[in-house]
């Protein structure tokens, strides 16, 4: 289904991370005329085109959907053409303790746990470059802090319920830090500023 | 030069914002009042997006250490200690001259415009402040020095005046949706039914109401998805939310209905205390 945003945007109803990820990037490489932002969401991509006729988006937005989900479909349809970044991690985080005792796991359980998988950055939000990071393995799914940090510095790596992230710079937060990356995954001044985009997969290694 | 001698209750330097980027968690940002400061530039003789001062609620002093030309618009507010100043007409600063502007007859948020630009180092493409992310310059204090852009270029000023804005009712008209079938049925009637009344808490980020509850019709909680500006959002409470130029790219609590663009001015205007209404019918 594509619902209606407004004047200017259309929301098409993907169900899926993967077939938003497809999506994203069809629409990322031949961008219909008029498109000005694309914002993929765990099961929704938004399409915002002030200068489009929204009938012809829609019919282009429908047959685009058709060919992520047919994609998706296919034998061995992974998102192997994706970036990979490699985060190296250096875990002296000051809940990493905190974060075995809920897991019920030693400190170097968890870096293990951690570093065992690949995540993929699902998408982005509530702070420039803040990546929400899928795949965690199920024992490092641990609630938020009761109370937030009133500053999170740069680098920060931290997990919290199904997500792992790394802050891209200073802020309040108020998931459980693991540790921290030397690697800016946030700078203005690059292009693009963000080395995490919504299909991006990350591999935390230690440092 | 412009030194800020006093940025009143809170400015801002605004541009009409980033875009393209908001998959990477940035937010549009820009003058919440786009229209104001387009009509700022264009009396001056600037691009439309040249930056420009977002002054809120009046009350701001500048002084000018080089003679620029400038216009204001938006909220209507007096304007002293310089000759011919006045809303809606460019006029000649000298150098060492101060511009002060009062408290506007109505509305929220006036524009500067200075012939040349606001010329502070952009960010990602803007030299707009984002009070929700904090990228761009810092909001004005007293003290802040603002570089004003080349002229040279620029094509002479020949509009000497812009009809004058007079006030909008606090009408905001919508298109039902994305999720407004999240919503018990009526919602929408009650929405566009009695009026709102805007909240102290709002700011650049969304103007918070207060009225009506807007009751659901599902539990659960929506998957973050993307959220335009002008996005009527509604949070557990039931208080409707209007989403202005520093709003969250993605969100997660379900949108009723979304604000016509030609209307985003008329809600960045709205002050504390006001009431608004919604409807769904187009102009009267």
């Amino acid at each position: 289904m594509i619902r209606r945003v407004g004047e200017h945007g259309l929301l098409v109803e993907t169900g899926a991370l993967e077939i938003s990820h497809r999506l994203d990037a069809l629409l990322r490489d031949r961008a219909p005329e008029g498109v000005v932002e694309v914002v993929p969401g765990p099961e929704t991509v938004l399409v915002v085109a002030p200068g489009a006729n929204q009938d012809r988006l829609r019919t282009a937005l429908g047959s685009l959907l058709a060919g992520a989900r047919d994609a998706a479909a296919e034998p061995g349809g992974g998102p192997e053409g994706a970036a990979v970044v490699t985060v190296p991690v250096v875990y002296d985080g000051a809940d990493l303790d905190a974060v075995a005792e809920l897991a019920g796991l030693t400190a170097e359980e968890v870096v293990a746990r951690h570093t065992g998988r690949e995540l993929v950055v699902g998408w982005l939000g509530f702070a420039p470059g803040f990546a929400y990071l899928i795949g965690l393995d199920p024992d490092l799914h641990v609630p938020r802090l009761d109370t937030p940090r009133t500053s999170v510095p740069a680098g920060s790596v931290a997990v919290a319920g199904p997500y792992s992230a790394v802050y891209p710079s200073a802020s309040p937060g108020g998931w459980r830090l693991l540790g921290h990356t030397s690697l800016r995954v946030w700078d203005t001044g690059a292009v693009p500023p963000s080395l995490f985009r919504p299909g991006t997969r990350v591999r935390f290694e230690r440092a | 030069m412009i030194e800020v001698l006093v940025p009143g209750p809170y400015a801002t330097v605004q541009d009409l914002g980033r875009r393209g980027l908001a998959h990477l968690g940035v937010p549009g940002s820009g003058a919440a009042d786009a229209e104001s400061l387009r009509l700022a530039n264009r009396l001056v003789g600037n691009p439309e997006g040249a930056a420009g001062i977002e002054v809120t609620f009046g009350g701001a002093r500048l002084a000018f250490r080089s003679g620029a030309w400038v216009a204001v618009t938006g909220a209507p507010c007096p304007l002293a200690a310089v000759p011919r100043a006045g809303t809606g007409v460019p006029f000649w600063v000298p150098a060492g001259g101060e511009l002060r502007l009062g408290t506007p007859a109505w509305g929220l948020r006036s524009y500067l415009a200075v012939r040349g630009g606001v010329a502070v180092e952009p960010v990602l493409g803007s030299r707009s402040t984002d009070s929700l992310s904090g990228l761009g310059p810092e909001p004005l204090r007293a003290g802040t020095l603002l570089p004003v852009g080349d002229t040279g270029e620029l094509p002479p000023i020949h509009v000497d005046q812009a009809p004058p804005p007079g006030r909008r009712a606090g009408v905001l008209r919508v298109l039902p949706g994305p999720r407004d079938d999240w919503f018990a049925p009526g919602a929408l009637e009650v929405l566009c039914g009695r009026p709102y009344m805007v909240s102290q808490d709002s700011n650049r980020v969304g103007v918070r109401l207060h009225g009506p509850e807007l009751v659901r019709a599902r539990e659960g909680e929506l998957p973050s998805e993307g959220m335009v500006t002008g996005a009527v959002q509604v949070p557990p409470s039931g208080q409707p939310i209007v989403f202005l130029a520093d709003h969250p790219p993605t969100g997660g609590y379900p949108v009723i209905a979304v604000v016509l663009t030609a209307d985003l001015p008329v809600a960045a205007q709205l002050r504390p205390g006001d009431p608004v209404r919604f409807t769904t019918r187009p102009h009267p």
